[in-house]
């Protein structure tokens, strides 16, 4: 179970970076910032997950029951928050962009060469 | 009172009020209210450096602390270093809170609402002591400096300049993530000490740490723009208003070297010890490349502001090499520079500010001689660029020789050379610049020749007036004086060379945080000086920039064939790294993927 869950963040992680680089569109490039961001999740859940242990909810159990680890659980929700900030922006940046030139093709927009 | 929660408290606190509070609040009760939070801020961290000289402080949030091994609990973890560095946040914040006054025309509270946060992030980065919260600083850093270098929403290059710098450090963000991921499945904590002890008894050597610390440090190193990462920072800086300039240019990027320092030496440092020598090396190499990439980019520039932006990457190059020698002097020496280098560097961009502010542009060749109505501006400007090839007595100076010492006891003479040719090229690039605005110099039909950023900068103010305000004079000629008083009056440099002492004292550290037995003495570290070969490497340096940007105004000076050897050369040396430059986002992700490899690679082979 773990070693797929490794598997899989590090192909999430490695195939939202390839689709940032060759992307043509930029809300495209923003979901595939999200992807890489799913990577991130994938991997604190793995991190966390004991074989069938419970959730971490700690009402009614045995006080030395393993669960399954909160902590990851809430640096996860943290960088949920984080990250939707972060999305946010940039799609508003890009409704904004969008605005200004009439194009959302990252080739097209190009004042920062050289 | 507690003071070691307030310069993030307070800052976070008095964003939330401006915001609630707009309707009631004029422009300048806005402004008023902003500059008072700053210097408080500066206040409270200078206090915060006197209460801790003596011995560090450690503050729990809400009393939480580790029991044994369990991970529960944020600390900060307050040393002068890291109390000094947010003391000079919150001083080039009160600085770029001044600017703005007389700056912008129309501006709102969420502007100074967000400058606010943006300076909480940065003290908080700081301060912390634990690694998921130093990404959560790090994360809202980068998303208030995205809204900040994108405020000018109506126009296309701060959208643009935003779009790259939000998708970079993002990016770098989760890979940073992903460390701390990987650090906490090995360990189990998140607290500096904690991991550090944990890592440093796990005997079993595998090659899942280097890793785990280049992940780690690689969100750090895009913020710090170490080659190949650094190419959003010139396209943020050229965008953004002028007085968030001075923060990116001048705190905000040196805080990526800060991390990397700070994760070195606070958790990694013990467990790592096997791999001191390649990690020395590949820092050096990393350090080296971006000073010269950095500074020959930056020769190459017209537009003012995004010259200045490469400088920036070529100085914090510098930076990297002296914490990449991995010795307290040299440490000290990058803390020396990162104070000089962060006023003089903020004073420049004031003076770019300024520039823009009345003329509507900051390109060289559109304002050749405009700048002749504002001789002041012009010898602020030169002293400026003179302050960037280290003169004496200006803080970058002492650090660059502590640097140049340190690496000349471990045999790295040529780093002299790279600090040479970084001060050379940038200081003559700006020296340049003020030559042919100013003083009308060189020959206006260049103008077409050379193509350049085309961003084209909307003036950010409406009326200007005739004088340039003196809320933006003032700042920059008092910044360049306190680079040049700072290290004589507060004794800095013996200081500084104490402090890396005990910053690098990885255990001692631990100690004080998990107080398990009695902090180790400090070592009193041996005072050393610059020696009068330094003053006079550093003159001539400034000399031959000077002699370097009249070259570049005069070319025929030299008579028509040499000039049109050298100007080919030049052209062959700035088209690779122009043509590097493309600003295109898909290009820097492929880089940034590239250069992680290739460094990971490095730390895996050796």
């Amino acid at each position: 179970m773990s070693t797929v869950g490794y598997v899989v963040a590090a192909w999430l992680f490695v195939i939202g970076a390839y689709g940032i680089a060759s992307s043509r569109h930029l809300v495209h490039l923003c979901l595939c910032l999200a992807v890489v961001q799913a990577s991130t999740y994938v991997l604190l859940a793995v991190i966390g997950y004991r074989p069938d242990a419970p959730a971490p909810i700690l009402i009614g159990i045995k006080p030395d029951a393993q669960t399954v680890d909160p902590v990851v659980q809430a640096l996860m929700l943290t960088d949920i928050v984080v990250e939707a900030t972060v999305l946010a922006l940039l799609l508003s940046l890009i409704v904004q962009i969008d605005r200004r030139t009439g194009s959302v093709d990252p080739d097209e927009v190009d004042l920062m060469r050289g | 009172m507690d003071l070691a929660p307030l310069p993030v408290t307070v800052p976070l606190l008095m964003a939330a009020v401006l915001v609630g509070a707009a309707p009631l609040l004029s422009r300048r009760m806005l402004d008023a209210l902003a500059c008072l939070t700053a210097a408080c801020n500066l206040a409270v961290c200078t206090l915060l450096i006197l209460q801790t000289a003596a011995a560090p402080r450690v503050y729990w949030f809400g009393s939480w602390r580790p029991v044994g091994r369990f991970p529960i609990g944020i600390s900060f973890v307050i040393d002068p270093m890291g109390a000094g560095l947010a003391a000079l946040v919150s001083l080039l914040m009160l600085a770029a809170l001044v600017v703005s006054w007389a700056y912008f025309e129309s501006v709102k509270s969420l502007y100074h609402a967000i400058m606010l946060v943006f300076l909480a992030a940065m003290c908080g980065l700081c301060l912390t002591g634990d690694l998921f919260n130093l990404f959560v600083w790090f994360e809202l850093m980068s998303a208030a400096g995205v809204t900040l270098s994108g405020y000018k929403v109506d126009e296309t290059g701060p959208l643009q300049g935003a779009l790259n710098f939000a998708v970079m450090n993002t990016l770098g963000a989760y890979l940073s993530l992903t460390g701390v991921a990987l650090v906490y499945a090995k360990t189990g904590a998140l607290n500096f000490a904690q991991v550090g002890v944990a890592l440093a008894a796990d005997t079993s050597h595998d090659v899942l740490l280097p890793i785990a610390f280049l992940f780690l440090i690689s969100g750090f190193l895009v913020k710090a723009a170490a080659f190949p990462f650094h190419f959003w920072l010139a396209d943020a800086h050229a965008a953004a208003p002028t007085p968030v300039c001075i923060l990116f240019s001048g705190v905000m990027v040196e805080l990526g070297v800060y991390a990397v320092a700070r994760l070195y030496w606070a958790v990694f440092a013990p467990a790592l010890v096997a791999l001191d020598t390649p990690l020395q090396g590949l820092l050096l190499a990393i350090g080296t490349l971006t000073a010269l990439v950095g500074a020959v980019a930056c020769f190459g520039q017209r537009h003012l502001k995004r010259l200045l932006a490469f400088s920036t990457i070529s100085h914090v190059g510098l930076m990297i090499i002296g914490c990449g020698l991995l010795t307290p002097h040299a440490l000290a020496g990058s803390g020396l520079y990162v104070v000089g280098h962060g006023m003089v560097k903020a004073s420049l961009f004031i003076c770019a500010g300024i520039l823009l502010n009345r003329f509507e542009s900051v390109d060289e060749f559109e304002l050749q001689g405009a700048g002749r109505q504002i001789p002041a501006v012009g010898l602020l400007m030169a002293l400026g660029a003179f302050g960037l090839t280290s003169l004496p007595p200006l803080a970058n100076f002492f650090g660059e020789s502590l640097i140049d010492q340190s690496a000349r006891r471990l045999g790295f003479e040529w780093i002299s050379i790279v600090f040479m040719l970084a001060g050379l090229l940038t200081a003559g690039a700006v020296l340049r610049v003020t030559g042919r605005i100013f003083l009308g110099w060189g020959h206006e039909h260049e103008a077409t020749s050379r193509g350049s950023c085309k961003v084209a900068l909307k003036r950010e103010m409406h009326s200007p007036s005739r004088k340039p305000p003196l809320t933006m004079v003032l700042p920059a000629l008092l910044l360049l004086v306190a680079a040049g008083v700072v290290v004589p009056a507060a004794d800095l440099g013996r200081r500084m060379l104490g402090e890396a002492h005990a910053f690098q004292d990885t255990r001692g550290y631990w100690q004080r945080v998990l107080q398990e037995g009695p902090p180790p003495p400090q070592k009193a570290a041996e005072p050393v000086g610059p020696s009068a070969r330094d003053i006079g490497r550093q003159a001539g340096v400034a000399l031959a920039a000077l002699a370097v940007a009249l070259l570049a105004l005069f070319p025929r000076a030299l008579g028509n064939p040499a000039a049109r050897i050298g100007g080919a050369i030049l052209v062959g040396i700035f088209k690779p790294i122009r043509l590097m430059h493309s600003g295109r986002i898909g290009d820097y992700v492929a880089w940034f993927v590239l250069g992680i490899a290739s460094y990971g690679l490095i730390l895996a082979l050796a």
